[in-house]
């Protein structure tokens, strides 16, 4: 069986953590049809991080580099990818903005269709089968592809990253010629570089009652106590200018998936449920106790955030200077 | 309990499937107006009931999507629809607040209205156009101090000059009068006690000796202006006049315009009230189970449903009639008097099965139950109402 | 300056999902269908770019059954230009869909040519990117602030916690993501009107693709959680649970 590509980002010379996902989940897939995987970064110059690769799955890292790959670029990566997808059952990319972008070009060439932010994959008489959500989540396809190579997109936090003790070689890839139409001219971060709910393991959110943005720094504490998670926000905050639309969790914002969704002040429309509810583990503080978000919280607290919220805070500290 | 309409929109209820009596078109007509509710008068109309204040800043998003005089013709800048998509723009504001519905019924009905119906065609070039567009607006002086039900009594007078017509007079309950830009005026230019002398006057409301101040301490339609006109030796041109009015029946047919739209705004207020109630029902637990599943609630949503219902239908054949050339005065007072009647109900239930949260301002149906007092007596009372009915039934006058 | 729109009809994103009887689609009764909302964006960015330069024209393009005419007038109601429908009782994968758009796109000679970042029902993401491809057009996708200036594109999209700015030449096939603008709500004299501009059928058909849907079903319940306590002295049995129960911090 010809083996599996999993396609990897790195982002200002280092591999992404969304990249091991990919490799695990296509490990999955070339354990199911006895094959190996091959993993793909673009870059220019030196990638941090593609020893670790072997443990996740990878047997071969092939690493294409061009002055123009130290960002994104479609054409290239396209062009680079489409020479080599024949010769593979399976690509993965991640669900991710770039994926989300490349996957659907390489899909074009291949004249096939991409499956998209898929959350599980099996394979079956040889085939993959993809179950992926619909309808912001409120079903879900159970999909075979078809089409040799399948094309498919795993969606972030959702594959687990196991740790083998598998080696990985490394070795780099001619990039055939291609002309450019699209280029990324800058990438601008944020002041702070704060953390995409996307990929946070842990989102902290919060909802009209928090009554006005400025009460959004107890948010921003109760993330940074939990360590390692982002501030998320309902639409109702967004439309009111309180926070950014890149942190808006639901139906027209991100779906996340997140091992810790704390709601804040939210009262859970089933817009926002929408965004969220396939998080691990979901807690709910508000003072509403008919508030719909209890109904999907696993654990929650009724109270007036605004003495709930500094008091987790301050055990979630205690616990962590307890190790 | 956090208000339900904080993040839901506005879905509607439509039980008999009355959509499938309405075109694509009216369909979508009624789709926008109430998505524009939802996004520009739901998040602030509770605060402006409170402050007594109407929120003029609206005003502009109106013209432009086309709501003033939206049944009259497209050549003076208005939309040009049936009268069935004027009335479901009528009951998607009214869905908000009764004081909205009521800017735009006076601004259509009883302004552009009775320019388009007895005005001449310079007058109708002159102001329709600024009228639908929200550069001028209008409000209908005919009510007066001591004239309410009976305006054919009217005391202001218009006596004509060399320099034109000179007005006097008092008004009363004037809705938009202290922002208005023009006044329609209904003055009697005879005998002032011939109700066949009544004639329209168009009156900029700049003009020396016309003066409008609000009514103070009202307790319904809060967020809506309701003003005394005083006319003092106000001198308008001899073209002012409104060139086919003729008696009481002129002012009475433009009442019927803004009671047709009163019908479909009432049905509104009670679609607003009983969603509201019904929202509340189910996720309101007390007993250890929704209040929804108690059997006291199930009838007050059951009826309030019924009555919707059936106003639901009766309001389309009336618009139906309307675009057909067939609608009577009588069979507008019949659906004014029954579609306001019930929405009072449906309010006064609602804001009993909302409980002590029902008295908030951040719910709705208080508000509308407040209103819709001023909706029952305007317009031709509910009694009045009845008296028309009983006239033309049995053919005996008993007023 | 000549631009095409793509516009899907969808289910309303709050309509209630039941299965239908052959376990592979939802049943259509009692839900209500909207245009995308990801292509209201796309449509409201037309109309705006060709009130803008003043001339052009804009075209709507929707492939889906009789039922879709409704979604393209809406699109009409709002001020595109003219419609097309491409008729097809199918249900096409992503490259089949593009195919057919691609086919009639290439008819037009456009300039820009704009559709939502997804489709709210199956959120595949990959519509716009396919559709480049087979135009042999550059492509930006997920934008959300967009400038055109001298036949240069220069967009900006969100990637995880930063802001990529893209630059291309036109034309180009631009996806719009939430941000971008604020859809106009029709005015009722543009619905009336929408009737009376050209909407051409055209039936098509389209290819096999390579998506077998096995199944749809309704994601699991999550188990019922419960209420901690009330009030700050609730939190210490929370942060134990959250540790010792849940694992989670």
């Amino acid at each position: 069986m010809s083996p599996i590509l999993c396609v990897l980002e790195q982002r200002d010379g280092t591999l992404r953590r969304v990249s091991h996902e990919v490799v695990a989940a296509g490990r999955q897939v070339a354990d199911g049809m006895n094959t190996t995987v091959d993993a793909v970064v673009f870059g220019q110059g030196n990638i941090e991080g593609l020893e670790a690769l072997g443990a996740s799955g990878a047997d071969r890292v092939l690493v294409a580099s061009h002055h123009a790959f130290h960002r994104y670029s479609p054409e290239g990566q396209t062009a680079t990818l489409a020479g080599l997808a024949p010769s593979y059952s399976t690509v993965l990319f991640a669900a991710t903005a770039t994926g989300k972008d490349l996957a659907p070009r390489v899909a074009a060439r291949l004249n096939t269709s991409c499956a998209t932010e898929v959350t599980d994959i099996v394979v079956e008489d040889g085939r993959v089968v993809v179950t992926r959500p619909v309808y912001a989540g409120r079903a879900i396809q159970r999909v075979r592809l078809t089409a040799s190579p399948a094309v498919l997109s795993i969606r972030p936090n959702t594959f687990p990253v196991s740790h083998t003790e598998r080696p990985g070689t490394a070795e780099p890839i001619p990039v055939p010629d291609f002309t450019a139409k699209v280029e990324v001219v800058e990438v601008k971060e944020p002041a702070g570089g704060a953390l995409d709910v996307g990929e946070a393991a842990i989102v902290v959110s919060g909802g009209r009652g928090l009554k006005g943005p400025e009460n959004f720094s107890l948010i921003e504490d109760l993330a940074d106590a939990l360590g390692q998670a982002a501030v998320g926000a309902s639409r109702a905050v967004v439309d009111a200018g309180w926070r950014d639309h890149s942190a808006q969790v639901g139906q027209t914002g991100k779906t996340v998936s997140p091992g810790l969704y704390v709601a804040v002040g939210i009262s859970g429309a089933i817009q926002h449920l929408a965004g969220m509810r396939t998080a691990k583990v979901i807690v709910a503080i508000n003072r509403d106790k008919d508030a719909p978000i209890f109904k999907v919280a696993d654990y929650g607290i009724v109270g007036d955030l605004f003495e709930v919220v500094p008091r987790l805070t301050a055990e979630v500290r205690k616990l962590r200077a307890e190790g | 309990m956090s208000s339900p309409a904080a993040n839901s929109r506005f879905t509607g209820v439509d039980f008999y499937d009355a959509d499938r009596l309405l075109s694509e078109e009216e369909r979508a007509i009624r789709d926008t107006v109430r998505t524009w509710v939802d996004d520009n008068l739901m998040p602030i109309i509770g605060d402006c009931y409170i402050e007594g204040r109407f929120p003029k800043e609206l005003i502009g998003g109106m013209a432009e999507l086309g709501f003033f005089g939206a049944n009259l013709p497209e050549e003076y800048g208005c939309a040009g629809l049936n009268n069935v998509a004027y009335g479901l723009i009528m009951q998607e504001l009214e869905r908000g607040d009764s004081g909205v519905r009521s800017f735009a019924s006076v601004q259509g009905a009883l302004v552009m209205y009775p320019i388009f119906a007895f005005g001449s065609e310079e007058q109708k070039q002159q102001w329709l156009p600024r009228l639908a567009s929200g550069k001028e607006i209008g409000c209908f002086g005919l009510t007066e101090p001591d004239f309410g039900s009976n305006p054919g009594g009217l005391v202001t007078t218009a006596r004509q000059s060399d320099a034109g017509w000179v007005l006097n007079g008092t008004k009363m309950w004037i809705t938009n009068g202290s922002q208005a830009t023009v006044a329609i005026v209904w003055a009697k230019v005879g005998d002032v006690n011939d109700p066949t002398s009544i004639r329209g006057f168009i009156v900029p409301t700049t003009t020396p000796g016309f003066t409008a101040k609000d009514q103070k301490g009202k307790l319904s339609l809060r967020a809506s202006d309701t003003s005394e006109l005083h006319l003092q030796d106000v001198l308008v041109p001899s073209d002012a006049i409104l060139p086919n009015s003729s008696g009481i029946k002129s002012p009475l047919m433009c009442l019927t315009q803004a009671r047709y739209g009163i019908a479909w705004g009432a049905i509104g207020a009670a679609m607003a009230c009983y969603d509201e109630a019904l929202r509340y029902a189910v996720n309101r637990v007390m007993f250890d189970r929704p209040i929804g599943q108690t059997q006291i609630q199930q009838v007050r949503l059951a009826d309030m449903l019924t009555e919707i219902t059936k106003a639901q239908l009766l309001t389309l054949q009336l618009g139906r009639l309307k675009d057909d050339h067939l609608l009577t005065p009588q069979q507008v007072s019949l659906a004014k008097r029954n579609n306001v009647n019930m929405a009072t109900d449906c309010a006064r239930e609602a804001r009993r099965l909302l409980g002590a949260n029902g008295i908030l301002a951040e719910y709705h149906s208080m508000r509308h139950m407040a209103n819709l007092e001023s909706v029952y007596t305007y317009e031709g009372t509910h009694d009045m109402h009845s008296l028309i009915l009983g006239e033309k039934i049995t053919g005996l006058s008993a007023f | 300056m000549k631009i095409a729109v793509c516009l899907k009809r969808v289910p309303d994103t709050t309509a209630k999902i039941v299965i239908a009887g052959d376990g592979v689609s939802i049943d259509p009764a009692g839900v209500k269908f909207v245009p995308n909302p990801y292509d209201e964006y796309a449509i409201e960015e037309a109309i705006a770019r060709k009130a803008a330069a003043g001339e052009g024209e804009t075209v709507v393009i929707t492939l889906g059954t009789d039922a879709s005419q409704e979604t393209i007038r809406s699109a009409l109601a709002m001020g595109i230009d003219r419609g097309v429908l491409l008729q097809t009782s199918d249900h096409p994968d992503p490259a089949a869909v593009a195919s057919l758009l691609a086919e009639e796109l290439a008819l037009g000679e456009f300039d820009l040519i704009l559709m939502g970042k997804m489709a709210v029902d199956d959120s595949q993401h990959q519509v716009g990117p396919q559709v480049a491809e087979q135009l042999g057009m550059a492509c930006i996708t997920a934008v959300a602030h967009l400038d055109i200036e001298g036949g240069t594109i220069t967009a900006e999209r969100e990637i995880e916690g930063a802001v990529e700015v893209v630059r291309c030449g036109l034309p180009a096939v631009i996806t719009c993501d939430k941000g971008l603008n604020t859809p106009r709500l029709p005015a009722l004299k543009g619905i009336m009107a929408a009737k009376k501009k050209p909407l051409d059928i055209k039936p098509v058909t389209a290819g096999q693709g390579s998506f077998e849907v096995l199944s749809l079903t309704l994601p699991p319940d999550r188990p019922p959680g419960r209420i901690v306590g009330e009030g700050p002295d609730a939190v210490p049995e929370l942060v134990r649970l959250l540790r010792t129960e849940a694992k989670a911090i």
